[in-house]
């Protein structure tokens, strides 16, 4: 039995009727087309799915679809404007720091997170702040790089 | 020196800002109409054999389309080697790791072919198994394959000088064990493919692969299908480590599916089937004794290595040999010998990673170096510089090193570590150790015995005049070759970055073996650097016919052409441009004729200019046997400084810092190779601290998940200073060579080394993880006790 819900999703309004087992990442994945957050595991453990419900990161995957009724909800789709990409992802792409560029997005997202929270973190913090998302390709180095060029 | 104008810059790469928005397509990323979702049916057991398989019950499930076993898949054998083609799609008669795909189902959702794989009914009789490589080889242990007595998939036995008078003429011989743990490849996107079959029999497959070329002949060959009619192309992907360099059954099953349906279908592996399906670095177990003389000069190196294979095949073949061949190096060695066993039994197999084979014999190996030094009373820096390798010399295994910035390495690391101010004089409980290594600038031969060319390339400029079009069949995995290879082209033809656009990953645009054994950077680099050179000499041959000036006398830097001496008056060529553009807005009124203006030239003269390129390596290596294993064109070189705390009373390792200079030639891209040298030592430090894949005494992955299989996280990641060290390597392009691989073979023994330093304790199994530590010094404890 679907139920219905609501949800806005990088300013946009959505209804959809969703099965009570579907996770909000493949809502938005394969139902919504919104392909930027990827799953790397299913399970919580890589991040890869991170995306920011009503202010917080969450892993999408480990979100049902019928939790996020009425959440507003934001995904790497959301981030670059009409002037071009947001400052995050021009460091990460001047910085080095994406090499395979699937776990970039929930990357992004979680240092996004960080600083709208922290402007200012010190290394510990960014170490901190990103330590759910796992990446096999850049050693990370290149991602602190990226972060702290964009603090405040 | 030549200056360049777009290699050897911080260009950012052309694939990251579609990758940091979420524009960039993966496979799982794509929808097609009509798709059907496909899921496999796989072994519960490590080894049984199927007495029968009813797929009735699954059929009967409305939105099934096609279920298919080894009957009518047939019963190809395929594999890496064509020497050693071990495996079906499907379990014949008998199954032989937990995982070993016996049916798929293919149906309009994935959960309802899952169910339908749920309804197989198997019937198995269940055979011992073995899980060891000391189990395996016992009397009387199960036998995995019947051509291959006492579970033995191959063995290698090389010598080479005399290494028993070289140990008898040395002053210090030493002997040590090194055994490791199985790796898992744990890149973020697991394997997915789609497969569709058009109406004219044209089989297309779009997967997460590495080598698109090597997965085309598979299918081809499996299938029983012309090469001409199977497509091969790989969209972004999300790394791959050397696992996902073959073809893989699921690929192969999926093919047959969307054959049998006509329809597109769609597979994706779980994290869980990802470590069941394993594939990566092997678990080894090396012998090694190294004899020395009093001032530090290596004699000879006997080795011996044990390789737990898994239940078949894969890239076992290579990694035994490579295991031998990669050890010597890069060290001025005439006596070296090699016994190599790679072991079959019942677990998923082992194939190629990152360092293929290679890794784990140099932590033995450099670790022995560090005996030798503290032996002798020789700083293990300065050892190791007395025996260096240099420029133009060859191993005792015939591999030559055409360029070779070792001993620079060296110097740049001591130097950026403050070694010399260090060692010696850390506190208690804080260590630094070294370590060096080398790796392969591609494979010296393909895997399939043959001529072919290892890269072929396409470049076309648009008839406007403005853009050249680079097409490669190269796999850009995450390494940055697209960037590289558009760097390459710009360059060869004189022309910015941002006017050349490219397309790679599809078998429809040549042959390109793929990326594997750090090769395409030189391979491919080279192709590219032809086609472009071609296209360069096509339009400067159609500007000497115009304007009557000689092709020698021209150049084309940064989209404008150059004279030597006076320009000619080149005023006919631009009104006859401008004429053909009316209209637009973007007419040349430079003083000097741009690349835009001779290229359309060019093209209203010729039509479209097209340039092909083209590249395979001289012959190379010795005659005997396994020669051709570990040659390349050209090796990079690495040394590396890991500077690590011990906490005494617990045995908790924390890398401080680890300093890395690696000699890859040229550097076409600088931040991108600094990126293969940091993600090449996070990798090391995983394996050296904390990566193992655990199983059951079943035969299953216990910790099938990135929460139990432990990578390293930002939380563990050390800072690492980079420094890159620039050769000329005469058989690269541009003079550049690899980085992806040779960077990750000096961690894990600069670290082990550091441990010592730190803690006096030498471990000699892999992970070091805290309670194997912790029991190293209590016995050191012990043992000091007892001789005081």
């Amino acid at each position: 039995m679907k139920k219905l819900i609501q949800m806005t999703i990088n300013d946009r309004a959505y209804e959809v009727a969703v099965e009570p087992n579907k996770t909000l990442a493949d809502l938005i994945r394969y139902d919504l087309g919104l392909t930027g957050t990827k799953k790397g595991c299913d399970t919580g453990d890589c991040g890869a799915c991170t995306v920011i419900l009503n202010g917080d990161p969450v892993n999408s995957c480990l979100v049902l679809a019928v939790q996020a009724d009425n959440a507003v909800i934001e995904t790497i789709e959301g981030l670059s404007t009409d002037d071009g990409l947001h400052p995050l992802q021009q460091a990460f792409v001047e910085k080095g720091a994406i090499q395979c560029g699937f776990c970039t997005p929930g990357m992004i997202l979680s240092a996004k997170n960080l600083l709208d929270k922290n402007p200012a973190p010190t290394e510990a913090e960014i170490r901190e702040g990103i330590s759910g998302n796992l990446c096999r390709c850049t050693g990370y180095q290149k991602i602190f790089e990226a972060i702290e060029s964009t603090r405040s | 020196m030549k200056s360049y104008d777009v290699i050897s810059t911080r260009a950012n790469r052309i694939d990251t800002p579609d990758k940091a928005t979420g524009k960039a397509v993966f496979v799982d990323d794509i929808t097609l109409p009509g798709m059907l979702y496909g899921a496999l049916l796989q072994s519960p057991h490590a080894h049984a054999k199927i007495l029968s398989i009813d797929t009735s019950e699954a059929e009967k499930l409305p939105g099934v389309k096609a279920v298919i076993t080894a009957k009518e898949a047939g019963q190809v054998k395929y594999g890496v080697s064509p020497a050693r083609y071990d495996e079906t799609v499907f379990a014949v008669d008998r199954v032989r790791y937990v995982g070993d795909e016996i049916a798929a189902v293919a149906a309009t959702r994935l959960d309802i072919a899952l169910e339908a794989v749920s309804r197989i009914q198997v019937e198995y009789e269940v055979l011992p198994a073995v899980f060891t490589v000391e189990d395996a080889v016992k009397d009387g242990a199960p036998q995995l394959h019947d051509e291959f007595k006492g579970n033995l998939c191959a063995e290698v036995h090389q010598e080479f000088g005399n290494v028993a008078e070289g140990l008898e003429n040395s002053d210090i011989v030493i002997t040590t064990e090194m055994k490791s743990k199985r790796q898992d490849g744990a890149f973020i996107e697991m394997q997915g493919c789609i497969a569709e079959y058009d109406n004219r029999g044209v089989l297309t497959l779009t997967s997460s692969t590495q080598v698109p070329h090597y997965v085309q002949r598979t299918v081809a060959m499996v299938l029983g299908m012309d090469v001409g009619k199977v497509r091969v192309k790989k969209p972004y992907v999300g790394a791959g480590f050397g696992i996902k360099a073959a073809a893989n059954p699921m690929e192969l099953a999926c093919c047959m599916l969307a054959r049998k349906t006509k329809k597109p279908v769609k597979m994706n592996f779980t994290r869980e089937q990802v470590f069941m399906y394993g594939r990566a670095r092997h678990r080894f177990h090396h012998t090694i004794t190294t004899g020395a003389k009093k001032d530090g000069t290596l004699m000879a190196l006997k080795h011996e290595c044990w390789l737990d294979g898994g239940a078949y095949t894969s890239f076992g073949i290579a990694t035994v040999y490579y295991t031998g061949s990669l050890l010597g190096g890069p060290y001025k060695l005439a006596n070296m010998s090699y016994d190599g066993y790679r072991v079959y039994n019942n677990k998923p197999a082992c194939g190629a990673q990152r360092g293929h084979g290679a890794v784990i014999a140099r932590a033995c190996f450099e670790q022995q170096l560090d005996m030798i030094a503290e032996k002798i009373g020789m700083d293990p820096l300065e050892l190791r510089i007395k025996n260096m390798m240099e420029t133009g010399d060859t191993t005792c295994n015939d591999l030559n090193m055409s360029s070779f910035g070792m001993a620079e390495c060296i110097e740049a690391v001591r130097n950026g570590s403050d070694w010399d101010k260090k060692k010696g004089h850390m506190p208690p409980g804080k260590g630094i150790g070294m370590a060096c290594g080398f790796f392969v600038s591609g494979a010296g031969y393909p895997i399939y015995r043959s001529d072919t060319f290892h890269g072929t390339v396409i470049v076309k400029l648009t008839e406007d005049g403005g853009t050249a079009l680079v097409y490669t069949a190269s796999a850009e995995i995450g390494q940055g070759s697209d960037t590289a290879f558009a760097m390459i082209a710009a360059e060869a033809l004189g022309i910015p970055l941002e006017n050349v656009r490219l397309a790679s990953g599809d078998t429809d645009m040549g042959v390109d073996l793929g990326a594997y054994s750090s090769r395409q950077t030189l391979m491919t680099g080279h192709a590219t650097k032809e086609a472009a050179e071609n296209v360069r000499r096509q339009v400067l041959e159609v500007l000497a016919e115009q304007l009557n000036v000689a092709v020698e006398k021209m150049d084309i830097r940064n989209g404008f052409i150059e004279f030597d001496g006076d320009t000619p008056d080149f005023s006919t060529l631009r009104t006859r441009y401008i004429k053909e553009h009316r209209g637009w807005t973007d007419n040349p009124d430079s003083d000097k004729l741009t690349f835009k203006e001779a290229s359309r030239i060019a093209f209203l003269e010729r039509g479209s200019i097209v340039g092909t390129g083209k590249y395979k390596p001289h012959s190379l290596g010795g005659k005997f046997k396994g020669a051709a294993v570990g040659t390349s064109p050209a090796y990079g070189c690495s040394a590396q400084v890991a500077e690590v705390t011990v906490d005494m009373d617990t045995g908790q390792i924390t890398i401080d810092k680890i300093t890395d200079a690696h000699d890859c030639g040229k550097a076409i891209n600088m931040t991108s190779v600094e990126g293969q040298m940091e993600g090449s030592i996070s990798m090391g430090i995983g394996e050296a601290m904390h990566e193992e894949v655990i199983f059951d005494n079943q035969g299953r992955v216990l910790n099938d998940d990135l929460a139990e299989y432990k990578i390293v996280t930002t939380m563990d990641m050390p800072r690492v200073k980079t420094i890159v060290v620039e050769s000329d390597e005469p058989n690269g392009p541009f003079g550049a060579k690899e980085v992806g691989e040779g960077a990750i073979m000096p961690t894990i023994p600069a670290i082990l080394n550091a441990v010592y330093d730190a803690a006096g304790v030498r471990v000699y199994e892999l992970p070091l993880t805290p309670e194997r530590v912790f029991h190293a010094i209590q016995e050191y404890r012990e043992r000091n006790k007892a001789t005081a």
